[in-house]
């Protein structure tokens, strides 16, 4: 079948980018390098003109949509407007051309930046310590739990084999409990869709070592008892993780640390407006009370005076990343926050009002499954005997990126719709008109939606079955 | 009113009345603990007093110097078409491509990538990226704990970047230390319950290592061998995956990303096809779309924490998308010409220099051993050489705290820096 990669648009011979030449002389390889060592047979790479390279790649991004050219309420993604003032600072040529190991004198500028944007997280969670460098919200995950680990085993507490997960819970946190060697343990829901406190109390033991969880939860709603919940943990000696990631509907309304939170991540790909890339770069920032403090990843960034420094908490669990973290994210997201001051909760607020608005006005055609105050997202459900799957593809041809489907895992069918802080009244109109206007449609026509995609739906499972994954 | 929401005042009167509310505290009524102060923040600046803070802290920094620091992160010509591609908002703004049909910018770069990396280490199968280097290593030794079906422990020496290492001993693996000798390791006596075996080719230390060697001595154990490799290195060095390895993996970092003090860069993974159920994070395939068109999507999910929660192979979800899609221009602009000529401008001049300082005098700390653009130099005093080379307007090399300066020179490098290089060195030595 014909493909349209960048190495069938190309020429042996040509090339994209000219180089300086060579002013010292050339060194030949076979002379400086065992024969064994050398390349015989080149990588088979596109070889093309810089023009070519432009519309090629200008093409692919026109197959894709982006917050930039359509609404996306990804649910659990906050996929609010990226401001560009973020990418000027980003490319800034005096951070861009830092090298992370010039000594920190030489790198003062940088750090004062790390250094304030830890104060920030700091006051948003009312948490005493941060570490900016976890590179996703996963690894923030992994980061708070190992630090958790880590407190134990340094207090000879051997005991602590479990970490519970609430069933609502994204899959990142499991997935982390199980690679920092805990057995993940699932917690039920109350009514609300919120974890359940009396099973939480007959769960928690001396073997539990944290709980993790989401607030508000991935349903949308807010954990009303995290303060007895926080309780019943730190009686038992366990402590509470916060998978932050929906920080964007607690902003100056709520603050982890007085809700008994004792570390926690932020996604500062969502929640401050760095931009998702197709799916990354992040940055998973952690904060923490400061009992766990002295575990943080090395290095934290301190200030003595007028000097910033890089310095290893005591109990370090170690390294998390090869330098100091995505500093190009941490650079977007302190100068987002910049921008916003305390007025972060007018963030807060207009999601919060975007998601209830959407909310009620598609209650009564879908099926809200929580339907009381939502906070930043709602999850809602097809009409009976509509598929998910279907209206989101049928959301396509309306020109909307579908929300997120089929997750939480604990409503079935489930559409999560997060809509942000940075859309109008008009388009959540528009896209709720298009999801009514859906819920009337024909079931067996929908099937055959996207019409109007730059592909239409593919065979997902021949790609599994006969893998080709490079040319 | 938060600075990018539209609404007016009457927008936001109109929306609490559907929603049956009175006041935007009500939309809160369910919080408990509730934070009811201000946010202790600096007050909020406009777009222009921002980034005239960006600026005001750019200048702290040292900047615009010639640099002779690596050690795991490279100053490479980044071209001009880099930054122009992954800045268009199509690819920007997006995320993780679930939605293939709206997605097929995002998962065609990605299987562009994913074959460039397969070519560059002579393995059949790369996922889409990892956070970074380090990351890739550690991921690869879980991964060969789970290939072996062994606990997880891998062999190392000295000559594999320490912060990788650090990395690794956070992810709570076992580490083993091989010798390491005359600037290269030793691999005749790895431990027979060992999962993994580690070789970095160039090394830590610049010097290139015998991934042959690494193999053999693996998998006479019947561990898996790892090599970890510069992407740019492997233009003009044999791919890993015909020496052996099992699984090749590294910082991509040198192909178009800034140094941007220390990320967002990208990890590079790949493997063979008999172990692709064990790679972590999104791998990219090609398949048809229900007219029969060509097309791609994200596969084998079922190795991921969304599908496989607690059991996945990994807990990563976002990775680096965008910084991979600069590698994939990066390497389009270069092709495979360009690639290798990257490759010997940057030995050329590190070769110019070393047999510049010899003949100053000084001596390399491996002599004998094979090195492409980083080596290290004896000084009689390294960080008073880094003071009289930032005195003279250059970022001297890494100071390894041992006498020994690790020197990186990229295709950046002007014979005029280095001879000044030489020059500042020499005097300050
Ligand atoms: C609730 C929740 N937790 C954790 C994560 C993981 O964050 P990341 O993808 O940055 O690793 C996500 C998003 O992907 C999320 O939605």
């Amino acid at each position: 079948m014909l493909d349209n990669l960048i190495r069938t648009k190309g020429r042996e011979g040509r090339r994209g980018y000219t180089l300086p030449k060579n002013d010292v002389g050339e060194t030949d390889l076979r002379k400086v390098l065992p024969k064994e060592a050398l390349r015989k047979e080149g990588p088979r790479l596109a070889e093309v003109d810089e023009p070519t390279v432009v519309r090629h790649y200008t093409n692919l991004s026109r197959r894709n949509w982006g917050i930039d050219t359509n609404f996306y309420p990804l649910g659990s993604c906050t996929m609010k407007h990226n401001p560009r003032a973020n990418e000027v600072a980003a490319n800034t040529p005096a951070f861009a051309g830092l090298h992370p190991l010039q000594p920190e004198a030489q790198a003062q500028g940088a750090l004062k930046v790390m250094h304030e944007l830890q104060g920030f997280l700091s006051e948003v969670s009312g948490l005493p310590a941060v570490s900016l460098q976890p590179l996703a919200g996963a690894q923030g995950e992994l980061t708070s739990i190992l630090m958790v680990k880590k407190f134990f085993e340094d207090n000879g507490d051997d005991g602590r084999t479990t970490v519970l997960v609430p069933s609502t819970a994204h899959g990142t946190n499991p997935a982390t409990a199980s690679m920092a060697g805990f057995a993940a343990k699932e917690i039920g829901l109350d009514e609300h869709g919120c974890v359940d406190v009396d099973e939480l109390r007959e769960m928690v033991d001396g073997t539990t070592a944290a709980l993790m969880i989401t607030n508000p939860n991935t349903c949308g709603v807010f954990e009303r008892n995290i303060k007895e919940i926080s309780d019943v943990l730190h009686e038992a000696g366990a402590f509470l993780y916060m998978d932050g990631a929906n920080m964007n509907a607690n902003l100056g309304r709520m603050r982890p640390a007085e809700a008994g939170v004792d570390v926690m991540h932020f996604n500062l790909h969502k929640t401050f407006s760095t931009p998702h890339g197709g799916g990354g770069p992040g940055c998973g920032a952690i904060a923490c009370s400061e009992t766990l403090a002295p575990f943080r990843p090395d290095p934290a960034v301190e200030r003595d005076g007028d000097i910033y420094s890089f310095v290893r908490p005591a109990g370090s669990i170690g390294r998390v990343a090869g330098f100091h973290g995505n500093f190009g994210q941490m650079l977007r997201a302190w100068n987002y926050i910049k921008m916003h001051g305390p007025d972060l909760r007018d963030v807060t607020d207009m999601a919060v009002l975007n998601a209830n608005y959407v909310r009620a006005r598609l209650g009564g055609t879908y099926g809200v499954p929580y339907d009381e105050l939502c906070k930043h997202e709602v999850v809602v459900q097809p009409p009976k005997g509509m598929k998910a799957l279907d209206i989101a593809k049928g959301l396509i041809d309306h020109g909307y990126h579908p929300p997120t489907i089929y997750f939480p895992l604990v409503v079935k069918e489930a559409m999560l719709i997060e809509p942000t802080e940075t859309e109008s009244k008009e388009t959540l109109d528009d896209f709720v008109g298009a999801l009514l206007e859906l819920a009337e449609s024909n079931a067996e026509e929908l099937e055959e939606a996207p019409a109007h995609a730059p592909t239409r739906r593919l065979d997902e499972a021949r790609a599994a079955r006969q893998l080709k994954a490079r040319w | 009113m938060a600075r990018f929401t539209p609404h007016t005042e009457e927008d936001v009167r109109e929306m609490l009345d559907v929603i049956g509310v009175e006041t935007l505290d009500d939309l809160f009524a369910d919080v408990s603990p509730k934070f009811e102060g201000e946010l202790g923040l600096p007050p909020a600046l406009s777009e222009y007093e921002a980034l005239r803070d960006v600026d005001r802290l750019a200048k702290e920094n040292v900047s615009g110097l010639p640099i002779f620091l690596g050690a795991g992160a490279y100053d490479r010509i980044v071209p001009s078409t880099v930054g122009a591609v992954i800045s268009r908002g199509e690819f920007l703004t997006s995320y993780t491509p679930y939605q293939p049909e709206i997605s097929q910018g995002t998962l065609q770069s990605i299987f562009e990538f994913q074959s460039i990396i397969s070519e560059l280490t002579g393995l059949d199968v790369s996922n889409a990226s990892v956070y970074d280097g380090a990351n890739a290593v550690a991921e690869a030794a879980l991964m060969t704990a789970r290939l072996t079906k062994r606990d997880p422990k891998v062999a190392v020496s000295r000559g594999l970047n320490p912060r990788y290492r650090e990395v690794i001993e956070t992810y709570r693996v076992e580490v083993v230390e091989l010798p390491f000798e005359d600037g290269t390791t030793n691999f005749s006596e790895v431990p027979d319950d060992a999962s993994g075996v580690f070789v970095q080719s160039p090394n830590f230390f610049g010097v290139v290592e015998d991934i042959g060697a690494a193999s053999e001595a693996a998998h006479g154990v019947g561990a898996l061998c790892v090599a970890v490799c510069d992407p740019i290195s492997l233009a003009v060095l044999e791919a890993p995956g015909n020496l052996g390895a099992d699984v090749a993996v590294g910082e991509a970092q040198p192909l178009g990303m800034p140094l941007l003090f220390g990320g967002p860069y990208a990890g590079y993974m790949a493997t063979d096809g008999k172990s692709v159920r064990q790679l972590p994070g999104r791998i990219c395939g090609e398949t048809v779309d229900k007219d029969g068109k060509l097309a791609y999507v994200l596969t084998l999910r079922g190795r991921e924490q969304d599908i496989r929660r607690a059991k996945a192979n990994s807990n990563i979800c976002t990775n680096q998308a965008l910084t991979a899609l600069a590698a994939t221009v990066y390497t389009a602009l270069m092709g495979p010409e360009g690639l290798r000529e990257v490759a010997e401008l940057s030995v050329s001049k590190a070769h110019y220099l070393a047999d510049r300082l010899r003949a100053s005098g000084l001596e390399l700390r491996y002599p004998d051993a094979p090195f492409l653009w980083e080596f290290v130099v004896e000084l009689p005093d390294v960080k008073r050489a880094n003071e009289a080379l930032l005195d003279a307007g250059m970022v001297g090399g890494l100071d390894l705290g041992d006498g020994g300066m690790l020197v990186a020179v990229t295709e950046k490098r002007t014979k005029e820096e280095l001879d000044a290089f030489v020059g500042v060195v020499a005097d300050a030595g």
